[in-house]
């Protein structure tokens, strides 16, 4: 079937080489950083927005394909990175852009991805690693360029062997828990902005930090809220000092079920009443809180072109995801939530992806509740979910009116 | 929600004759509908003037009309098959604008037919242009500050607002038709009063310049519960102030970033809404600023348009259909992707190539037309082409153009620094030679910075252009092309040919390099179109080339067979040779594979649903020669079909043969009888045909010689040419020499050896008086079947792709059809054809001339197929794999025993009438380029009128053609040349029974006085060259002279319609101005006798008002009655 499916297992020193867990081998230019790196690789399908995919701390430890062809084109900006430095452990790319073109470029791709360290292949079939990606599934892989191809003793060309055994080396994604190497150090603050700015707060939020995109807190302030951005270490005591209308949890890295600390934190939020949102991994949290489990995807979701159905309205948004693990709940009734039996009342799937009917949102009907795991704040993506800040924001708003929900 | 249950019927208007602006690609969005809608059961009404379409073919719809879409002919249909819904949405805006009339008019309302798709309240709001910035207010967007004006003096007060450049748009136009961009008062007055008379409500928007702003589009979609998807962004890479179709894009955007595109992306959704376009797509224009983003809103449709069918094409989301299925009320999560299978439709694609547009251009056949590229849309048709970056992709689609001077090139010396300033100078207004400029700037050694000064193009394209020249560069200068160069240069577009040239090896160095190439196992992948990146597994075999690793082709089990198509539309070479591919794979795809080769995304023949396989690949040698041998590998291929895509894949069959690649049915030895001179004239002799005199000739001396042999008026024109390409009457020596000068000029200089041409000219006798015939058969080796003997209503010289012609033929004797029946034979024999041939005949003085014959499809089969109910190509297609025509006989696909060749009394006629551009081209001081007809074709497309007797379908080809159609009564202006004049008395006498008021020429009016018939006369036209406009007119009253001279009454609105035959063309320039304002109030005008006959036939047709409406699908079953009886 392939006709050109010469297994590249020949390269130069001035290649760089892409050694996937299976033995599957790219050999293309380096890019980015030379020298060599070790995670799981996982596809995007964005077509823009790369340097959002590249700053989303979600990504951290993960080698990224994109499978847009062209990267690079408009450079990098002060304004749109999610996060304060790039989280890909790799980077995988058809052709880096030579030049940079947008007003608001500030460097290129290409000096950020060098100075930060992060080490990348380019032209290379894209199409065919995604492809197989796609049907073997994730899994981990290394990209080695530089010095890292040759044996440290001899100086000679190291073995595909060689390499591919450094890969295996490399720590399983599924197991991993990341959320603390991601999560701010600090507290830090954001008030109101937009229309509300220098305005007196509507409300509180109290968003606890497992790998949070800087749209998010943005997106509530520009509905006036003040966000107290906290870190993942934060206890129940410190969060209700903050004395929070709402609390948010966040996205992030790492394996769901080994964040054991964590959903026990949202327990105490949840049985205190406060109004909760949860956003990916955040989701992934209140599903586990809420006593259901968690499993990993074959290929994951990410990219910005999924049709999410919002089970409440029978409407379809076009979604921004980035998530590898999935909530196991069913689909089409509501349950009393298994937790503690069923301690925190009723739960339903609010959303669900219509490519493959994997669930993409959580909804309370007894506490103020909800979760989704796709990215209502976008960047990159499209703007369709934005309405479910304005749900957190009525939640808040009914909860500080002391209204009863869905009595 | 599913489907709506109230709507069993839909009447579905087509778009009409192929114009510039509006073009097949409504074909493709048409069939698309009328598939799907038969699909849920509903019965369709079609109506289509052109009959060079698939979806007016009798298994589209239940019921099909190929009349004038034009209001009272819609009631009848209406009234006759009173439907429940019409969906106005697929046929482009001749469509949309009819559905406003039948509107307007109460039509709907009485007949009680609801709108679906969009609301005529959304029509409105989208294209009313100061409904629609309100809209666009409300999503938060900009426009760009304008106005409103319905006269000049208002155009005048708004632009002292806004100041200079201005841009003017008049409303309800498609293809941008009468809008430019105005830098001054005089082309400001220019722009304005053509676009305030094209305009149906006579209104402009005179706007602030954004000239030199990036361009972009949105395709979105919308259903009944509100979800929007943008289907795919598109971005131009010429900056806004050419239009969008004779503009390079490319797919999706790639100078964004995500904020702006998300932005953009908002606005449209908003803008969707605001203007409530409920169940379907529409495309909204955005200029960006490239110093600070500011987004500005140009247009949008509320329609499927040209660019939906791009996006379709690169994407593979089908817009036309899901804009069906969504009309009919089902919402997207509700409709599955095709191309997946297991994922729905409610989600935006996402694409991992690139994918080029670009357009193809017919400056050539219209000489002194202005070819600065403006927002009128002056491109005749696009390629499309899908590669692995941007570079490839491009290469890919330069080649598609199959226009040879368009590829890039560095032949010769490197442009010198005073080159480099004028071509810097020259690509600062863009014409269709601006890339190549660019590329020869780069190359002497303009920085890219100067190039986006000059241009406006985006660095990031710029740079990319100036990475091909360096990769170029690297290819010319390597001491040895090794694999990692070569692969290098196939990544950077380069073609074969292209590193030929590059390694100086000449045109025959194309097979060194393959050979090369071959040995370094260097060949293309397929990889496939599939919505999705990737995601997901693709079921929908739409492929792709370009160099990497891995392929996508699966193997199949069946025997496959290539269909090789047409390309980009172009004048001579349209929609009709689509059509003919289509059937060819409908009809082989019950036994075969079929595989469809083409690049025009504007088809039917590249909707991945028609095809076994579908390669959106150039039409090379290159390209086809790796398909060929990629599915060689994937299971066993009969052969290749080059007779049905026109000129383009018959010009490769020979070199495809020498590669050893089975051409099926006429072989390429016998493609070359017939169009060799030389041999062909063998054919002749052998058969006892005649054929016009005829020379040959390689310089001035041998023409001029050539000539006087023959006698003037002789017909030059070059060998091997297409649609007439570069073919001119010629009267006298003068000319002669002006003809085969240019010709030298033309040829590339470095063909041209001590003032000789590479190929040689050819010179016919020029027929004067005659009767033109075209012939379309079948021949299978033994019988001959006629599909179709067409008479032209124009007498002999005007090109037979132009001429209005009629089937059955409404003078021919039965001997003569006789004779014309056993030349064809006779010829058929000769040059050993197995399909179809196209033969063309005149009839001088009862001699019977063959003209010219072409063993393939013509552009005439379409029109036979549906004027004889039988389908041509189809059996074509049978006889080319080896079936005989006594076999479709039985199979019914063929009458059982007689053929197209015979008058059948009580036959309904078809007349075919061509349209024409003229409009479109002007030249630079805005003047209409001249509209004689001759032996170079022009026209873009066709419609056909079809009734009871060839005046009613001759009026009815006339309304199809021109709105409004003939006029019944007012005045009519006479201008004949001394030739025509003996003809004249009888048909003014006519004239003026009918009603009408004659105007004529001081000669003219002489002529009929003495007849005794009373005119009006008017002045003369000084003579004036059209590149000086503003030269006045010296004003000589002739006596008895109302004052004025024709083109005032022109203008003035006098004047309703016009007889102006044409002396030779060395004296026309008085006939230039007429037919030029003519052409500009769109007045119908004639410009031969015999022509004008039938005028007053149709004209007393039009009086009775008794025009008969009938479905050729009746129309089939009564032939086929016939038949039997």
């Amino acid at each position: 079937m392939n006709q050109n499916d010469s297994v590249a297992s020949s390269f130069t020193p001035s290649d760089a080489v892409l050694v996937l867990e299976d033995g599957q081998v790219y050999v293309g230019d380096p890019y980015g950083a030379v020298g060599s790196t070790c995670a799981e690789i996982v596809f995007s399908t964005s077509m823009t927005g790369y340097q959002e995919t590249l700053t989303d701390p979600s990504y951290d430890r993960q080698i990224v394909v994109q499978t847009f062809p062209h990267i690079g084109d408009t450079g990098v900006n002060n304004e749109d990175p999610e996060s304060s430095r790039i989280w890909v452990a790799g980077y995988v790319v058809r052709e880096p852009s030579p030049n940079v073109s947008n007003w608001r470029a500030s460097s290129s791709l290409d000096d950020d991805l060098a100075a930060q360290g992060i080490v990348g292949i380019c032209r290379i079939d894209t199409r065919k690693l995604v492809r197989h990606l796609r049907s073997a599934g994730v899994m981990r892989a290394g990209i080695f360029s530089g010095d890292t191809l040759k044996d440290p003793a001899t100086g000679a060309l190291r073995s595909i062997d060689s390499l591919l055994a450094q890969v295996r080396q490399a720590p399983r994604m599924k197991g991993l828990s990341l959320y603390d190497e991601v999560s701010t150090e600090e507290r830090y603050t954001i008030e109101p902005a937009g229309e509300f700015e220098g305005k007196e707060p509507l409300f509180t939020v109290a968003a606890v930090d497992l790998g949070i995109k800087g749209m998010t807190p943005h997106r509530l302030a520009e509905r006036g809220c003040r966000v107290q951005v906290v870190p993942s270490t934060v206890t129940f005591e410190q969060i209700e000092a903050l004395h929070p209308d709402g609390v948010f949890f966040s996205n992030g890295p790492g394996d769901p079920e080994q964040s054991d600390p964590v959903v026990e934190l949202l327990r105490k939020v949840l049985k205190a009443g406060y109004p909760f949102f949860g956003i990916c991994f955040g989701n992934q949290l209140f599903g586990r809180a809420l006593g259901f489990g968690t499993y990993k995807l074959k290929f994951g979701h990410r990219g910005s072109n999924r049709p999410v159905k919002d089970m409440t309205t029978g409407k379809v948004e076009i979604t921004t995801q980035n998530h590898g693990f999935a909530v196991d709940a069913p689909i089409g009734e509501t349950v009393p939530s298994p937790y503690g039996n069923g301690e925190f009342g009723r739960v339903f799937v609010s959303h669900i992806d219509l490519n493959d009917d994997v669930v993409e949102g959580l909804q309370c009907l007894d506490i103020p509740a909800f979760s989704v795991q796709y990215h209502p704040e976008a960047a990159a993506g499209p703007h369709d979910a934005a309405y479910l800040f304005d749900r957190f924001v009525d939640l808040m708003a009914s909860a500080k009116k002391g209204e009863l929900l869905n009595a | 929600m599913p489907k709506r249950t109230d709507i069993s019927s839909v009447m579905v208007i087509g778009s009409g004759p192929i114009v510039i602006g509006q073009a097949a690609e409504f074909d493709y969005s048409g069939t698309q509908a009328c598939r799907v809608l038969r699909e849920e059961g509903i019965r369709v009404i079609l109506v289509n003037s052109n009959p060079a379409t698939i979806m007016t073919d009798p298994e589209m719809a239940d019921a099909t009309y190929i009349e004038p879409i034009a209001t009272p002919i819609l009631e009848r249909i209406i009234a006759k098959e009173r439907p429940d819904a019409l969906l106005p949405t697929l046929g482009g805006q001749t469509a949309l604008n009819a559905a406003i009339a039948l509107g307007e008019a109460g039509v709907l309302k009485k007949y009680n037919v609801e709108l679906i798709g969009a609301s005529l309240e959304a029509i409105n709001r989208g294209e009313d242009r100061e409904q629609f910035k309100k809209v666009v207010d409300k999503a938060g967007g900009e426009s760009a500050r304008s106005d409103v004006a319905h006269t000049l003096e208002e155009v005048d007060r708004i632009v002292d607002e806004l100041g200079y450049p201005v841009v003017v748009r008049p409303s309800f136009t498609m293809g941008g038709l009468g809008s430019g961009i105005a830098h001054n008062i005089e082309e400001l007055h220019r722009i304005a009063g053509a676009g305030i008379h094209y305009s149906p409500t006579n209104e402009v928007l005179v706007e602030e310049g954004i000239e030199g702003w990036k361009e972009y589009e949105l395709e979105l979609m919308r259903d009944k519960n509100d979800n929007v998807v943008v289907v795919c962004p598109i971005e131009n890479v010429d900056p806004v102030g050419v239009h969008t179709g004779d503009s390079i894009t490319v797919a999706p955007v790639f100078t964004l970033t995500d904020r702006e595109y998300q932005r953009m992306r908002d606005i449209g959704i908003a803008i969707i809404r605001g203007v409530g376009v409920e169940t379907g797509g529409c495309n909204i224009q955005f200029a960006v600023n490239p110093e600070n983003g500011r987004i500005i809103v140009i247009e949008m449709n509320p329609r499927v348009s040209r660019s939906s069918a791009l996006a379709s094409k690169a994407t593979g989301f089908p817009i036309a259909k899901i804009a069906a299925k969504l009309a009919l009320g089902y919402t997207l999560d509700e409709i599955r992707n095709d191309i997946t299978q297991s994922t729905p439709a409610s989600f935006e694609p996402t694409i991992d190539y690139v994918v080029t547009k670009v357009p193809r251009f017919a400056f050539e056949k219209f000489p002194g037309a202005d070819p600065l590229l403006t927002t009128s849309m002056k491109s005749v048709g696009e390629a499309m082409a899908l590669g692995g970056n941007f570079q490839e992709s491009l290469g890919k689609a330069l080649r598609s153009i199959d226009k040879r001077h368009l590829g890039f090139s560095w032949d010769g010396e490197r442009p010198s620094a005073e080159e480099v300033a004028d071509l810097l100078e020259q690509m600062s207004t863009p014409t269709e030679n601006r890339y190549l400029q660019v590329q020869r700037a780069l190359w002497g050694g303009a920085s890219e910075q100067q190039i986006f000064d000059a241009t406006k193009i985006d660095p990031w394209f710029v740079k990319q252009l100036a990475l091909i020249k360096q990769t170029a560069m690297q290819v010319r200068e390597a001491e040895t092309l090794d694999a990692r160069l070569l692969k290098k240069a196939k990544l950077a577009g380069l073609s074969d040919l292209q590193i030929a040239h590059l390694r100086n090896l000449g045109d025959e160095g194309e097979n060194t390099i393959r050979e090369l190439r071959w040995n370094y196992g260097l060949r293309p992948v397929y990889k496939t179109v599939d919505t999705c990146a990737a995601e997901f597994d693709a079921l929908t075999p739409y492929y792709y080339s370009c160099y990497a690793d891995e392929s996508e082709l699966r193997e199949r089990k069946r025997e496959a067979v290539i269909i090789l198509g047409s390309g980009p539309n172009r004048i001579g070479q349209g929609i009709e040779f689509d059509y003919t591919c289509v059937h060819a794979v409908q009809e082989l795809g019950k036994n075969y594979d079929t595989i469809m080769v083409n690049c025009n995304p504007e088809t039917v023949s590249t909707d991945y649903d028609m095809s076994d396989r579908l390669y959106f690949e150039p039409l090379t040698f290159e390209d086809v020669m790796e398909i060929y041998a990629a599915e060689k590998k994937m299971g066993p291929v009969k052969g290749v079909i080059v007779q049905l895509g026109g000129q383009t894949p018959l010009s490769l069959a020979a070199r495809l043969k020498a590669a050893d690649v089975p051409i099926l049915g006429t072989s390429p030895e016998s493609i070359d009888l017939a169009e060799n001179r030389e041999l062909f004239g063998e054919v002749l002799r052998r058969e006892h045909l005649n054929a016009p005199r005829y020379g040959t000739a390689l310089s001035v001396d041998e023409a001029r010689d050539a000539a006087h042999e023959i006698g003037y008026p002789v017909l030059v024109r070059p060998s091997y040419v297409l649609g007439g390409r570069g073919m001119e009457i010629v009267y006298d020596d003068t000319q002669l020499e002006k003809y085969v000068n240019r010709a030298l000029d033309e040829a590339r200089a470095d063909t041209v050896v001590s003032g000789r041409l590479p190929s040689p000219l050819l010179i016919d006798k020029f027929l004067q008086d005659a009767i033109e015939i075209d012939v379309d058969a079948l021949f299978d080796g033994d019988e001959l079947y006629i599909g179709g003997i067409m008479e032209h209503v124009e007498e002999a010289g005007v090109h037979s792709g132009d001429a209005a012609c009629t089937l059955p033929p409404s003078t021919l004797s039965d001997d003569q059809m006789r004779r014309l029946r056993e030349a064809t034979l006779s010829i058929a024999q000769g040059c050993g054809v197995r399909g179809l041939i196209n033969v063309q005949y005149a009839f001088m003085a009862n001699t019977l001339y063959v003209i010219e014959a072409n063993p393939r499809a013509s552009r005439t089969v379409p029109f036979a197929s549906k004027a004889t109910g039988v389908a041509l190509a189809k059996a074509a297609a049978r006889i080319v794999v080896g079936e005989s025509i006594a076999q479709q006989r039985a199979n019914g696909l063929l009458l059982p025993k007689d053929d197209g060749g015979i008058i059948r009394p009580g036959q309904q006629v078809a007349v075919k009438e061509s349209v024409l551009p003229f409009k479109r081209f002007r030249t630079p001081v805005g003047k209409t380029v001249d509209v004689l007809l001759g032996p170079e074709m022009r026209s873009t497309g066709e419609v056909m009128g079809f009734d009871r007797d060839f005046p009613h379908a001759f009026a009815k080809s006339q309304l199809a053609a021109y709105a409004g159609g003939l006029p019944t009564s007012g005045n009519v202006f006479l201008s004949v040349n001394d030739t025509d004049k003996r003809q004249l008395p009888l048909m003014a006498v006519r004239l003026i029974e009918f009603g009408f008021t004659i105007w004529a020429t001081e000669g003219t009016a002489s002529v009929l006085r003495r007849y005794g018939i009373e005119s009006k006369i008017v002045d003369k036209i000084s003579t004036r060259v059209d590149t000086a406009a503003d030269a006045p007119a010296p004003i000589e009253h002739a006596e008895g002279s109302v004052g004025k001279n024709v083109v005032d009454l022109i203008e003035d609105g006098t004047i309703d319609m016009i007889l102006n035959t044409p002396n030779s063309r060395g004296s026309r320039s008085d006939g230039y101005s007429i037919r030029a304002a003519a052409i500009a109030a769109d007045l119908p005008q004639f410009t031969t006798m015999t022509e004008f006959s039938a005028v007053l036939m149709a004209i007393e047709a039009v009086k009775k008002d008794d025009y008969q409406i009938m479905s050729i699908q009746e129309h089939a079953r009564q032939l086929f009655a016939m038949e039997r009886q």
